[in-house]
């Protein structure tokens, strides 16, 4: 009835990063007439999209419970080149059984290095900050050296019969796009609709508050980490087939764009709030980005430029929506 | 009103606040209020907790604008935008809380702003030195170079009062300015006030102490609830009479009726309760049905027994809960045990103030709301509607954040957020601090209700009249110990000051 109501009930913050989406893929085919189209939007930009939209789910928790973690990209190297190592080491027995095995490792080595992350930073009492900066660089070294400064591949027989999981698709969707949305959805129930979810959030806003209240802050965290972990191990799982090796470019830089990614969604820095699908808005955006700019031309050594003018530009704008509260 | 005694002529006045009014989100907070500040006088202004006092100061020293009314310097209408204004004025304000940069030296905290410079350079030097003299004037042999951090919360409060006297000043407004110190710390500055009275300053002192203020004021005035009630000399003023004023209201309208305890079987028994830096070798004992009150100054380790029990904080000691002893690491193992503390700080440590009124309401019971691993929002609505109704929480709709609600109702919500957990024995530490008196009364008939089906209550509070008409017994702390206990006819704000003060100590 009255507008107060409708503007609570419609919440502009909430809806910002898919109206800018929107935006941004009518911009897109405005100027292309190949943007709009299923081979490029969702066969190319959405499933390469895919890791970073993983990650920056996961990425989503450990922001929303006031944590940060810049390892991620040198996790997602270290994960892959372990993994590669393993599948290597079992060539002779290649079958789907080894893939499924090498799999659960990539889950397993993610949470473990989430769980690192993650006691260090409450049992330690260290900022999120210092300790994942730590990491990020002992998992990025470790991965160069299991590579030997080098790259680590598969054999071209095992990368086809791992190959369809990246590049196959279900009713035409591409597998990682699908992954992505199943992995949004396990988070958004888990944050918006079970009491861990609701206890992440309060750890992000106020510490204190969720302690007065019975809750264990440092075992909200650490589970922030560990699925932070996970989803970086699921990425591996997409990752590997994609080409089959590793090398010291992995994941480089795959931690700023995981952390704008849930930072344009709508998550704040600070905690006390979490968007799941807009963290998913926001990767596909930054990507779109580039790929517009792809097509039209522009010099690929200055779309670096034109994204982060856009990043601050989208930041800006949710900062002076922010002020009506 | 009463009529001002004018015994001074009237060009002694160096500030006069004139029919100042002021209210904070709707609620009215100093009504009217008129005070004069005269040259060569200390002018105490007393009242309980809430009755309008640190506002009133704010407003002398610039911190906050009046809503109405004016401040007259020599009979000049003068306004104050901040409180560098008020410097100018000569008008300083010791503050209640500590404001100094831990991590600065006592120097630059005293010169902070407004540095001594060489050429384009800090003269350290030159402000360790003034600092020193004014430390020496304050009768402690601390350095000037000396770190804020490392000092005690009563050296940090002499460093306050010596930034405060820097100033050129005429007017020194002090806000309960002994409450964290020892003493003979206070008797320092007790002649520190004497001397400022001896240059012809005016003092305005407001302290909770009223053989303080006795002691070392000229002038009394009482505020309550916002008001002032009485201008007095204070030579025509005891002690107990200062009481009377503060409390004013007839207090058998304030406080429901005290169930009878008979002797009901022990619901907590704590013995030998050490809590590091704050609490030494607390034992009591609390029955079913009972409303147990804590009573002591701030700082005397109340807060931090009951946090150490409550197992937020490290402590040692035995707890014994239905006659069994029981272990508390952690807030969720004294949840367990049936115990819950429900926090003084409701704004930093009760309630998530950005967040909705029906997440606030079930977050610290979130598993009793969830089915199947999922929140029911259906059950938790069905609480809230509860809540409301049980708690007359007044709020224009659930999706209202909780730090939009009035003091009293951000109270009530905290109150029924923890019920949710199913308490049996239940702490209130400071339940109506910053609550308006309408929501007050209710807060106390919410507790004793629960005491009357039986549930154990402590309320720590620093309002005397609070424990005295609520309670049935209360224990009173001094620096970290209990001091003594008192119930029945001996519960009166004289026999607790007696014990909170340390003046006096008896077996409990």
């Amino acid at each position: 009835m009255n507008f107060q109501n409708i503007m609570t009930r419609f919440d502009l913050r909430t809806a910002a990063p898919f109206i800018a989406l929107t935006i941004l893929i009518l911009m897109g085919s405005l100027v292309h007439p190949n943007f709009l189209t299923f081979g490029n939007l969702v066969q190319n930009v959405a499933t390469r999209t895919s890791f970073i939209a993983i990650i920056a789910v996961g990425a989503t928790f450990v922001m929303a419970a006031g944590g940060l973690d810049l390892s991620v990209g040198s996790m997602t190297a270290f994960v892959a080149s372990a993994m590669l190592i393993f599948l290597k080491s079992q060539e002779a027995d290649a079958g789907v059984g080894l893939i499924a095995l090498s799999m659960i490792l990539a889950l397993g080595l993610g949470a473990a290095c989430g769980t690192i992350n993650g006691a260090v930073t409450t049992v330690g009492r260290i900022e999120p900050f210092i300790v994942t900066l730590g990491t990020m660089v002992i998992l990025r070294s470790l991965s160069t050296y299991l590579a030997n400064g080098g790259s680590i591949s598969i054999s071209p027989d095992l990368k086809d019969l791992y190959g369809p999981v990246y590049k196959g698709a279900i009713l035409g969707i591409p597998i990682p796009l699908l992954t992505v949305f199943v992995i949004a959805i396990i988070g958004s129930v888990l944050l918006y609709r079970t009491s861990f979810g609701r206890h992440v959030i309060a750890v992000g806003s106020n510490e204190d508050v969720a302690r007065y209240s019975g809750i264990s802050v440092s075992r909200i965290k650490l589970a922030t980490y560990i699925i932070q972990g996970i989803c970086v191990g699921i990425a591996v799982t997409l990752y590997v087939p994609r080409l089959g090796s590793a090398n010291s470019a992995t994941g480089l830089y795959w931690e700023l764009q995981a952390i704008t990614a849930v930072v344009v969604g709508g998550t704040p820095l600070r905690g006390g709030a979490g968007r799941i699908w807009g963290t998913v808005a926001g990767a596909f955006f930054l990507e779109i980005i580039g790929n517009i700019l792809t097509l039209s031309n522009v010099n690929v050594y200055l779309i670096g430029a034109v994204q982060g003018t856009i990043i601050i530009v989208a930041m800006l704008v949710q900062r002076s929506l922010g002020k009506r509260v | 009103m009463k009529p001002t005694p004018d015994k001074k002529p009237p060009e002694m006045t160096l500030l006069r606040a004139e029919h100042i009014s002021m209210s904070f989100s709707g609620v009215e907070v100093l009504k009217d209020v008129s005070i004069a500040c005269r040259a060569g006088e200390v002018h105490a202004i007393i009242g309980e907790n809430g009755a309008g006092k640190s506002t009133l100061m704010k407003i002398l020293g610039g911190y906050l604008s009046p809503k109405s009314g004016q401040l007259t310097e020599n009979g000049k209408i003068i306004t104050l935008q901040s409180p560098s204004a008020a410097e100018v004025h000569g008008i300083v304000l010791v503050h209640q809380e500590i404001l100094l940069a831990p991590d600065l030296t006592i120097a630059q905290n005293i010169f902070l702003g407004r540095e001594l410079t060489r050429g384009p350079f800090v003269n350290d030097r030159e402000m360790n030195a003034q600092a020193n003299v004014l430390l020496r004037g304050l009768s402690t042999d601390i350095d000037a170079d000396t770190k804020v951090s490392n000092l005690s919360i009563a050296n940090r409060q002499l460093v306050q009062i010596a930034r405060a006297l820097s100033v050129p000043h005429r007017v020194v407004i002090f806000d309960e300015p002994t409450a964290s110190l020892t003493l003979v710390e206070s008797e320092a500055l007790f002649k520190v006030i004497a001397s400022l009275k001896a240059q012809n300053c005016a003092v305005v002192y407001i302290s909770h102490r009223l053989n303080e203020v006795k002691r070392i004021s000229d002038i009394v005035t009482v505020l309550r609830d916002g008001k002032v009630v009485a201008e007095r000399l204070t030579s025509e003023l005891e002690p107990s009479e200062m009481a009377r004023l503060m409390v004013g209201r007839e207090l058998a309208q304030l406080y429901p009726p005290k169930q009878f305890v008979g002797k009901q079987q022990v619901a907590l028994e704590v013995d030998d309760f050490n809590v590091p830096g704050f609490v030494r070798h607390a034992s009591f004992q609390l029955r079913y049905g009972e409303i147990l009150g804590f009573a002591g100054l701030v700082g005397a380790g109340r807060t931090e027994l009951f946090e150490g029990i409550a197992g937020l904080r490290p402590a040692m000691g035995r707890i014994m809960r239905d006659g069994a002893e029981i272990k508390i690491a952690n807030f969720h193992q004294a949840e367990t045990a049936g115990i819950v503390y429900v926090t003084e700080d409701r704004k930093g440590k009760g309630l998530l103030l950005a967040s909705d009124l029906v997440m606030n309401l079930t977050l610290a019971a979130t598993r009793k709301f969830s089915r199947f691993l999922l929140m029911q929002s259906g059950a938790e609505r069905e609480a809230y509607r509860k809540a409301v109704s049980e708690f007359d929480i007044r709020a224009k709709s659930s999706a209202m954040l909780a730090g939009q609600l009035s003091g009293g109702n951000q109270q009530k919500l905290l109150f029924a957020k923890m019920m949710t957990m199913g308490p049996k024995v239940v702490i209130f530490d400071e339940p109506t601090r910053g609550v308006d008196i309408g929501a007050k009364g209710q807060i106390y008939e919410f507790i004793a209700g629960l005491a009357a089906k039986g549930m154990a209550v402590v309320v720590i509070s620093s309002e005397m009249p609070e424990l005295i008409g609520l309670c049935h017994r209360a224990i009173v702390m001094h620096g970290g110990e209990i001091a003594g206990e008192v119930a029945g006819d001996q519960m009166t704000e004289q026999e607790i000051v007696v014990l909170a003060t340390g003046i006096a100590r008896k077996a409990a």
